[in-house]
């Protein structure tokens, strides 16, 4: 945002920001804009998606361009601050140039099609104003005032929006269920529960765009005839649920929020609860136990929360990301958004692009982009040089995909139909370092860990399964291992009570599809390939860049390793215990696990 | 290094056996319907953890069985029954800290303090957990020791970043 004739510098202040440094940029920037008698203007700004640039700046400048800086650190505040100030352009820094969308790492969002993320980086989520400036709470405004809950629910249906948090199921035919139960009170939440690990775009939008997530919350309510709104929202993400309660007070002293909202005779309030971790807590009806203050333990559906809910009341769940899609869809049209995206799959998805791709951040595409786009066009591909393996869509719930599955459109029955599924949007890429096998363990051993213990299939289905994958992954499987994991499966799928059962043998079952190679080679050759497995590898120092420097065997805990100085070393085979310590500590990176 | 915005109080805590912030803390939820999570939240906050006495005193103020209580405790990881160290290093092992070999991170903390994940050196100078994702996968592998974000870790970096946080008096034994 620019404005009154200034330059001003907006600061990249989410999670991801801080975390690579932006509090101490911050801080620099503040010291030298007095020290310097700088004439310019700071804020801040939620993730704009940038992540693998962080921290980052952007200077807008009067003639309404402007420059993304990335990677700083306090030492280059001064410099950032004389450029900025002189309108001079650091070419070495620059992220993205307004006026030149080929200039540094600009095709990243020349790529994309930004409406949940619309103000993501763009305006001060702190700044109620700043989002009305760009047009915010006029949808609101336009709905309560302009169209009755009826025409509300057809708009959004016309959108063909579907529930982002991972099932896809339609929106517009979710409100309707929840308008027409019937009760004395009705309730909204919004899942703010983000568990899988790997994606954070909730929190994104959450902590750079948190009144567009009310917006929507507001529109909905009143959609389905509900007064009183909940969002539940991981205690992890503090600064989320510190935007939210600034967002929340903001809007209820404009008279967004409380008693006759916009001038209409509607009620409608939002109150906050902290989830306090629990990855089953994203089934609707294990938040609901939550909220009501009982552990988060799923029950039998039917009865579902649009009639039997909170409290027993009719009651509405939506994902964060559905929220902040709705916002739009009634400022700009439910056509509008439906003319994005394929047949069955409408607009756009918000995927956490990470692992082993060059560019992680977010990547906010329309739908029926392929996965090579995603990874490619707007990623950059995969880092320094390595060969593409596999991407995971969907966490712990989703699949492993390789190759030759790349073209598949990002479309609800596309993906599922390759045996994964769209999730929540979380999209890891794995390179030929990764072990496949070693990789399904790793999501059981956490939906093992996250089963709440309710229904015997998932509870003790998800130990089996997790004892087997182990002991291949510790060179000791036995050939009938696959056949057992393969029927485990089908009978943990058919016979769990939630979703979290339901799918957690997809990351198993897609490795077994399409990596079965790795396997057996597990299994039959005592082999990990990728040189991940510890039990199954063998670390050896490479004779030829070897330069004889020592630092691997000063830190060696075992003392496997010897040598002259200056002359190759060597690797002790049955004293080393495969830590790979001496690997990341190698300067020469002469070392390595096979 | 993340300073800033975030909470650093998190070493001061109130002594278990001073039950005067679980008043204030019942008081506040004394209308709210379903408050067993918060109220929970709270004492947590105040007291470090939920030692036995302050779980009794709550069951009692705020009319739940002691189960109940413990139930939900237990079912949720926020919720820990154990002090905690002086640091808290927090390990994350999302999924693209996982491929990234946020394993290996966790295996030289244990070598380098002694313990395994959950536990607290007998010094309590340090209690180590895995966590599941933090949610700044650009910067895997990583670890939060108590405010400050660790990122892009090399196992053989691991010691010096634990260096900052041993004091003056131990160098533990290279």
């Amino acid at each position: 945002m620019s404005g009154n004739g200034r330059t001003k510098l907006v600061l990249g202040y989410g999670t991801c920001g801080i975390a690579a440094g932006a509090a101490a940029v911050k801080e620099a920037l503040e010291r030298e804009v007095s020290a310097g008698g700088y004439d310019l203007d700071l804020d801040i700004a939620g993730c704009m998606g940038f992540c693998f640039r962080e921290p980052i700046v952007e200077v807008f400048y009067p003639d309404g361009k402007s420059v993304v800086y990335g990677d700083l650190n306090p030492k280059k505040v001064p410099q950032l601050l004389q450029a900025a100030a002189s309108g001079e352009v650091l070419e070495d820094w620059v992220v993205r140039r307004s006026d030149d969308t080929a200039a540094g790492e600009g095709d990243f969002l020349a790529n994309q099609h930004r409406i949940v993320l619309r103000n993501c980086g763009n305006i001060n989520p702190e700044s109620i104003d700043e989002y009305i400036a760009v047009g915010g709470y006029e949808a609101a405004r336009k709905a309560l005032t302009n169209m009755t809950p009826e025409e509300v629910i057809d708009e959004v249906s016309r959108s063909g929006l579907r529930g982002r948090g991972g099932a896809g199921f339609p929106t517009g035919t979710k409100w309707g269920f929840a308008r027409k139960a019937r009760g004395d009170q009705k309730y909204l939440v919004c899942n703010a529960d983000e568990g899988d690990p790997g994606a954070f775009m909730d929190r994104s939008v959450l902590e750079g765009d948190p009144h567009a997530v009310i917006e929507g919350m507001i529109i909905a309510g009143y959609a389905i005839g509900a007064t009183q709104g909940y969002i539940y929202c991981r205690a992890e993400y503090p600064l989320a649920l510190k935007r939210l309660e600034i967002a929340i007070t903001a809007c209820r002293e404009r008279g967004f929020l409380g008693e006759r909202i916009f001038g209409t005779d509607w009620n409608f309030d939002i109150k906050i609860k902290k989830g306090a971790g629990a990855f089953v807590c994203g089934e609707e009806t294990a938040l609901i136990a939550s909220i009501e203050g009982k552990r988060g333990m799923p029950r039998p559906r039917p009865p579902f929360p649009a009639n039997e809910g909170l409290w027993g009341k009719p009651t509405n769940i939506n994902n964060v990301e559905t929220l902040a899609a709705v916002s739009w869809i009634i400022a700009n049209g439910g056509d509008k958004y439906a003319e994005l995206g394929t047949e069955k799959s409408k607009g756009t998805k918000v995927f956490c692009l990470a692992g082993k791709v060059r560019r992680s951040g977010l990547a906010e595409v329309p739908m029926g982009y392929t996965l090579r786009q995603v990874i490619f066009d707007v990623g950059g591909g995969v880092r320094e040089g390595k060969e593409f393996k596999a991407v995971q869509l969907g966490g712990p719930s989703g699949g492993c995909l390789p190759a030759s599955l790349l073209d598949t459109p990002v479309d609800y029955e596309a993906i599922t139909a390759t045996g994964a599924i769209m999730g929540s949007g979380g999209m890891i890429v794995a390179d030929s370092s990764t072990c496949m096998v070693d990789l399904a363990r790793y999501f059981l051993s956490f939906t093992q860990a996250e089963s709440c213990g309710k229904c015997v299939p998932c509870r003790l289905g998800t130990k089996r399964m997790l004892e087997i994958l182990t002991r291949i992954c510790e060179g000791k499987g036995e050939p009938e291992d696959l056949e057992r994991l393969e029927v485990l499966a089908a009978d943990i799928k058919a016979a769990s009570l939630c979703a979290l059962g339901g799918t957690a043998p997809n990351p198993v079952l897609t490795t077994l599809k399409y990596f079965r190679n790795e396997y057996e080679d597990h299994i039959f050759n005592r082999k990990c390939t990728a040189g991940v497995c510890p039990a199954l590898i063998t670390v050896k120092i490479n004779q030829d860049i070897c330069t004889g420097c020592g630092a691997c065997a000063r830190i060696c805990p075992v003392e496997a390793i010897s040598g002259e100085k200056k002359e190759p070393h060597s690797i002790d085979p049955d004293t080393c215990i495969r830590c790979k310590l001496c690997l990341s500590r190698c300067p020469e990176e002469a070392i390595y696990a096979e | 290094m993340m300073e800033g915005d975030t909470c650093k109080c998190s070493q001061r805590f109130a002594d278990v056996d001073d039950l005067g912030p679980l008043q204030e803390i019942l008081e506040r939820y004394r209308d709210e319907k379903g408050a067993l999570i918060p109220l929970l939240q709270d004492a947590q906050e105040a007291y470090g953890y939920l030692d036995e006495k302050i779980m009794r005193a709550l069951a009692k103020g705020a009319g739940y069985q002691l189960s109940q209580l413990y139930g939900v405790a237990t079912f949720y990881t926020q919720f820990r029954l154990q002090p905690i160290g002086e640091h808290l290093i927090r390990v994350c092992h999302g999924t693209a800290c996982h491929v990234a070999g946020a394993e290996l991170i966790s295996e030289e903390i244990y070598n380098i303090l002694g313990i395994r994940d959950g536990e607290t050196t007998p010094d309590r100078k340090f209690t180590v957990e895995s966590v599941m994702c933090v949610g700044a996968c650009s910067l895997s592998p990583i670890m939060i020791v108590d405010e400050d974000t660790h990122g892009k870790l090399k196992p053989a970096n691991v010691r010096r970043v634990l260096k900052k946080y041993m004091g003056e008096s131990e160098e533990r034994e290279e």
